[in-house]
């Protein structure tokens, strides 16, 4: 005797659905983590000697306890400090005010002038973060801007835009993110 | 002549709802597959700071993190910005056990790409983020990534 299985009611199956749904649209998180990527130097050896380098290839930036700015011993500004930057970094042949030049040879460029110059960067430990972030923002600002010039001149389009890989490293060669934190030294308030 | 007349319906058809269970669960499965839930529980207040040359942060397997930040039950644990591992309140000297532990347990060939991300308050002082760094230089843990939020630049 074949008894017939009454048919399971299917019609709230769509609800069913929709709460998980719901419950899966609530707890979902879509936000992209986004932030400034920088490359810390390993440890210092305390056998190196402290490299030699000139006055004149180093741009000293400080920023004070009161989130003042010292560019090069004189207040800066936060406004200015990319175009500064840009400025420093950009080759000015045989210019005693600006850091030296040098010629190198990088695959896909060809010869390029390369500068020798340095960003230190300065803090305080009473420093706020929120300052820190605005200086180190406006110096990725500063090389975006050098990278995006150089790969308009070699390659015809902005830095972000290349897709060859060899030419990414190239610029990169070419302009390399030369910032530079010095060690911290325990000095004013926390 | 009539005869045709008399097929002509003059009531809509009822729209078919079968299949509403199908794309609820194609639109349930989505959400399942691109969820991410919450690891960990904030014990810190991060109110990150905004930046404008902001990169993603890419494989999010491949990130560890340490929150910096006032605690958010300031009654009893105060207003001194605090570091956050996991889910607890740390030192300066856990970070570097802390480090090994996220590198052990990541794939071998995956370890030198892992990233620390460094979600910090905004109003905290740089003191305690510079002993965190010099603690990851330690552990050997370079790639850092200074979690920010993308500034919106009104275009003028």
């Amino acid at each position: 005797m074949a008894r017939k299985i009454p048919a399971i009611n299917a019609g709230s199956m769509a609800d069913i659905a929709f709460l998980l749904l719901i419950f899966f649209l609530v707890t979902t998180t879509m936000d992209v983590d986004t932030g400034i990527m920088r490359q810390l130097p390993p440890p210092p050896d305390p056998n190196q000697d402290i490299p030699d380098i000139k006055e004149r290839n180093i741009m000293n930036i400080l920023v004070s306890k009161s989130d003042r700015l010292l560019v090069n011993k004189k207040m800066g500004n936060i406004k200015t400090l990319k175009n500064d930057v840009i400025d420093f970094m950009s080759i000015h042949h045989d210019d005693p005010a600006y850091p030296e030049v040098t010629m190198k040879s990088i695959d896909y460029i060809g010869d390029v002038y390369t500068t020798k110059g340095i960003i230190s960067l300065k803090n305080d430990r009473g420093t706020s973060y929120n300052m820190y972030i605005q200086v180190q923002n406006e110096l990725a600002a500063a090389f975006k801007e050098l990278r995006d010039r150089l790969s308009m001149q070699k390659f015809g389009r902005k830095y972000d835009k290349l897709i060859n890989e060899d030419y990414i490293d190239a610029i990169n060669k070419a302009v390399p993110i030369r910032v530079s934190e010095a060690e911290p030294e325990d000095v004013g308030g926390n | 002549m009539s005869r045709f007349k008399k097929q002509v319906s003059k009531e809509v058809p009822a729209i078919s709802t079968s299949s509403l269970p199908d794309i609820i669960f194609m639109l349930l499965f989505f959400f399942m597959v691109t969820t991410v839930m919450r690891e960990t529980t904030l014990i810190v207040r991060t109110k990150l700071p905004e930046a404008t040359e902001v990169q993603k942060l890419e494989k999010k397997s491949l990130v560890s993190y340490i929150y910096i930040g006032p605690p958010i039950q300031s009654k009893i644990y105060g207003t001194e910005s605090r570091i956050q591992l996991n889910d607890y309140f740390a030192v300066i000297s856990d970070i570097q056990e802390f480090v090994v532990l996220e590198r052990e347990a990541r794939d071998e060939a995956d370890r030198k790409f892992l990233t620390t991300s460094l979600k910090v308050n905004g109003e905290t002082k740089m003191g305690v983020v510079t002993d965190v760094k010099q603690e990851l230089r330690k552990a050997s843990a370079f790639k850092i990534n200074y979690s920010t939020r993308r500034k919106v630049v009104k275009k003028e």
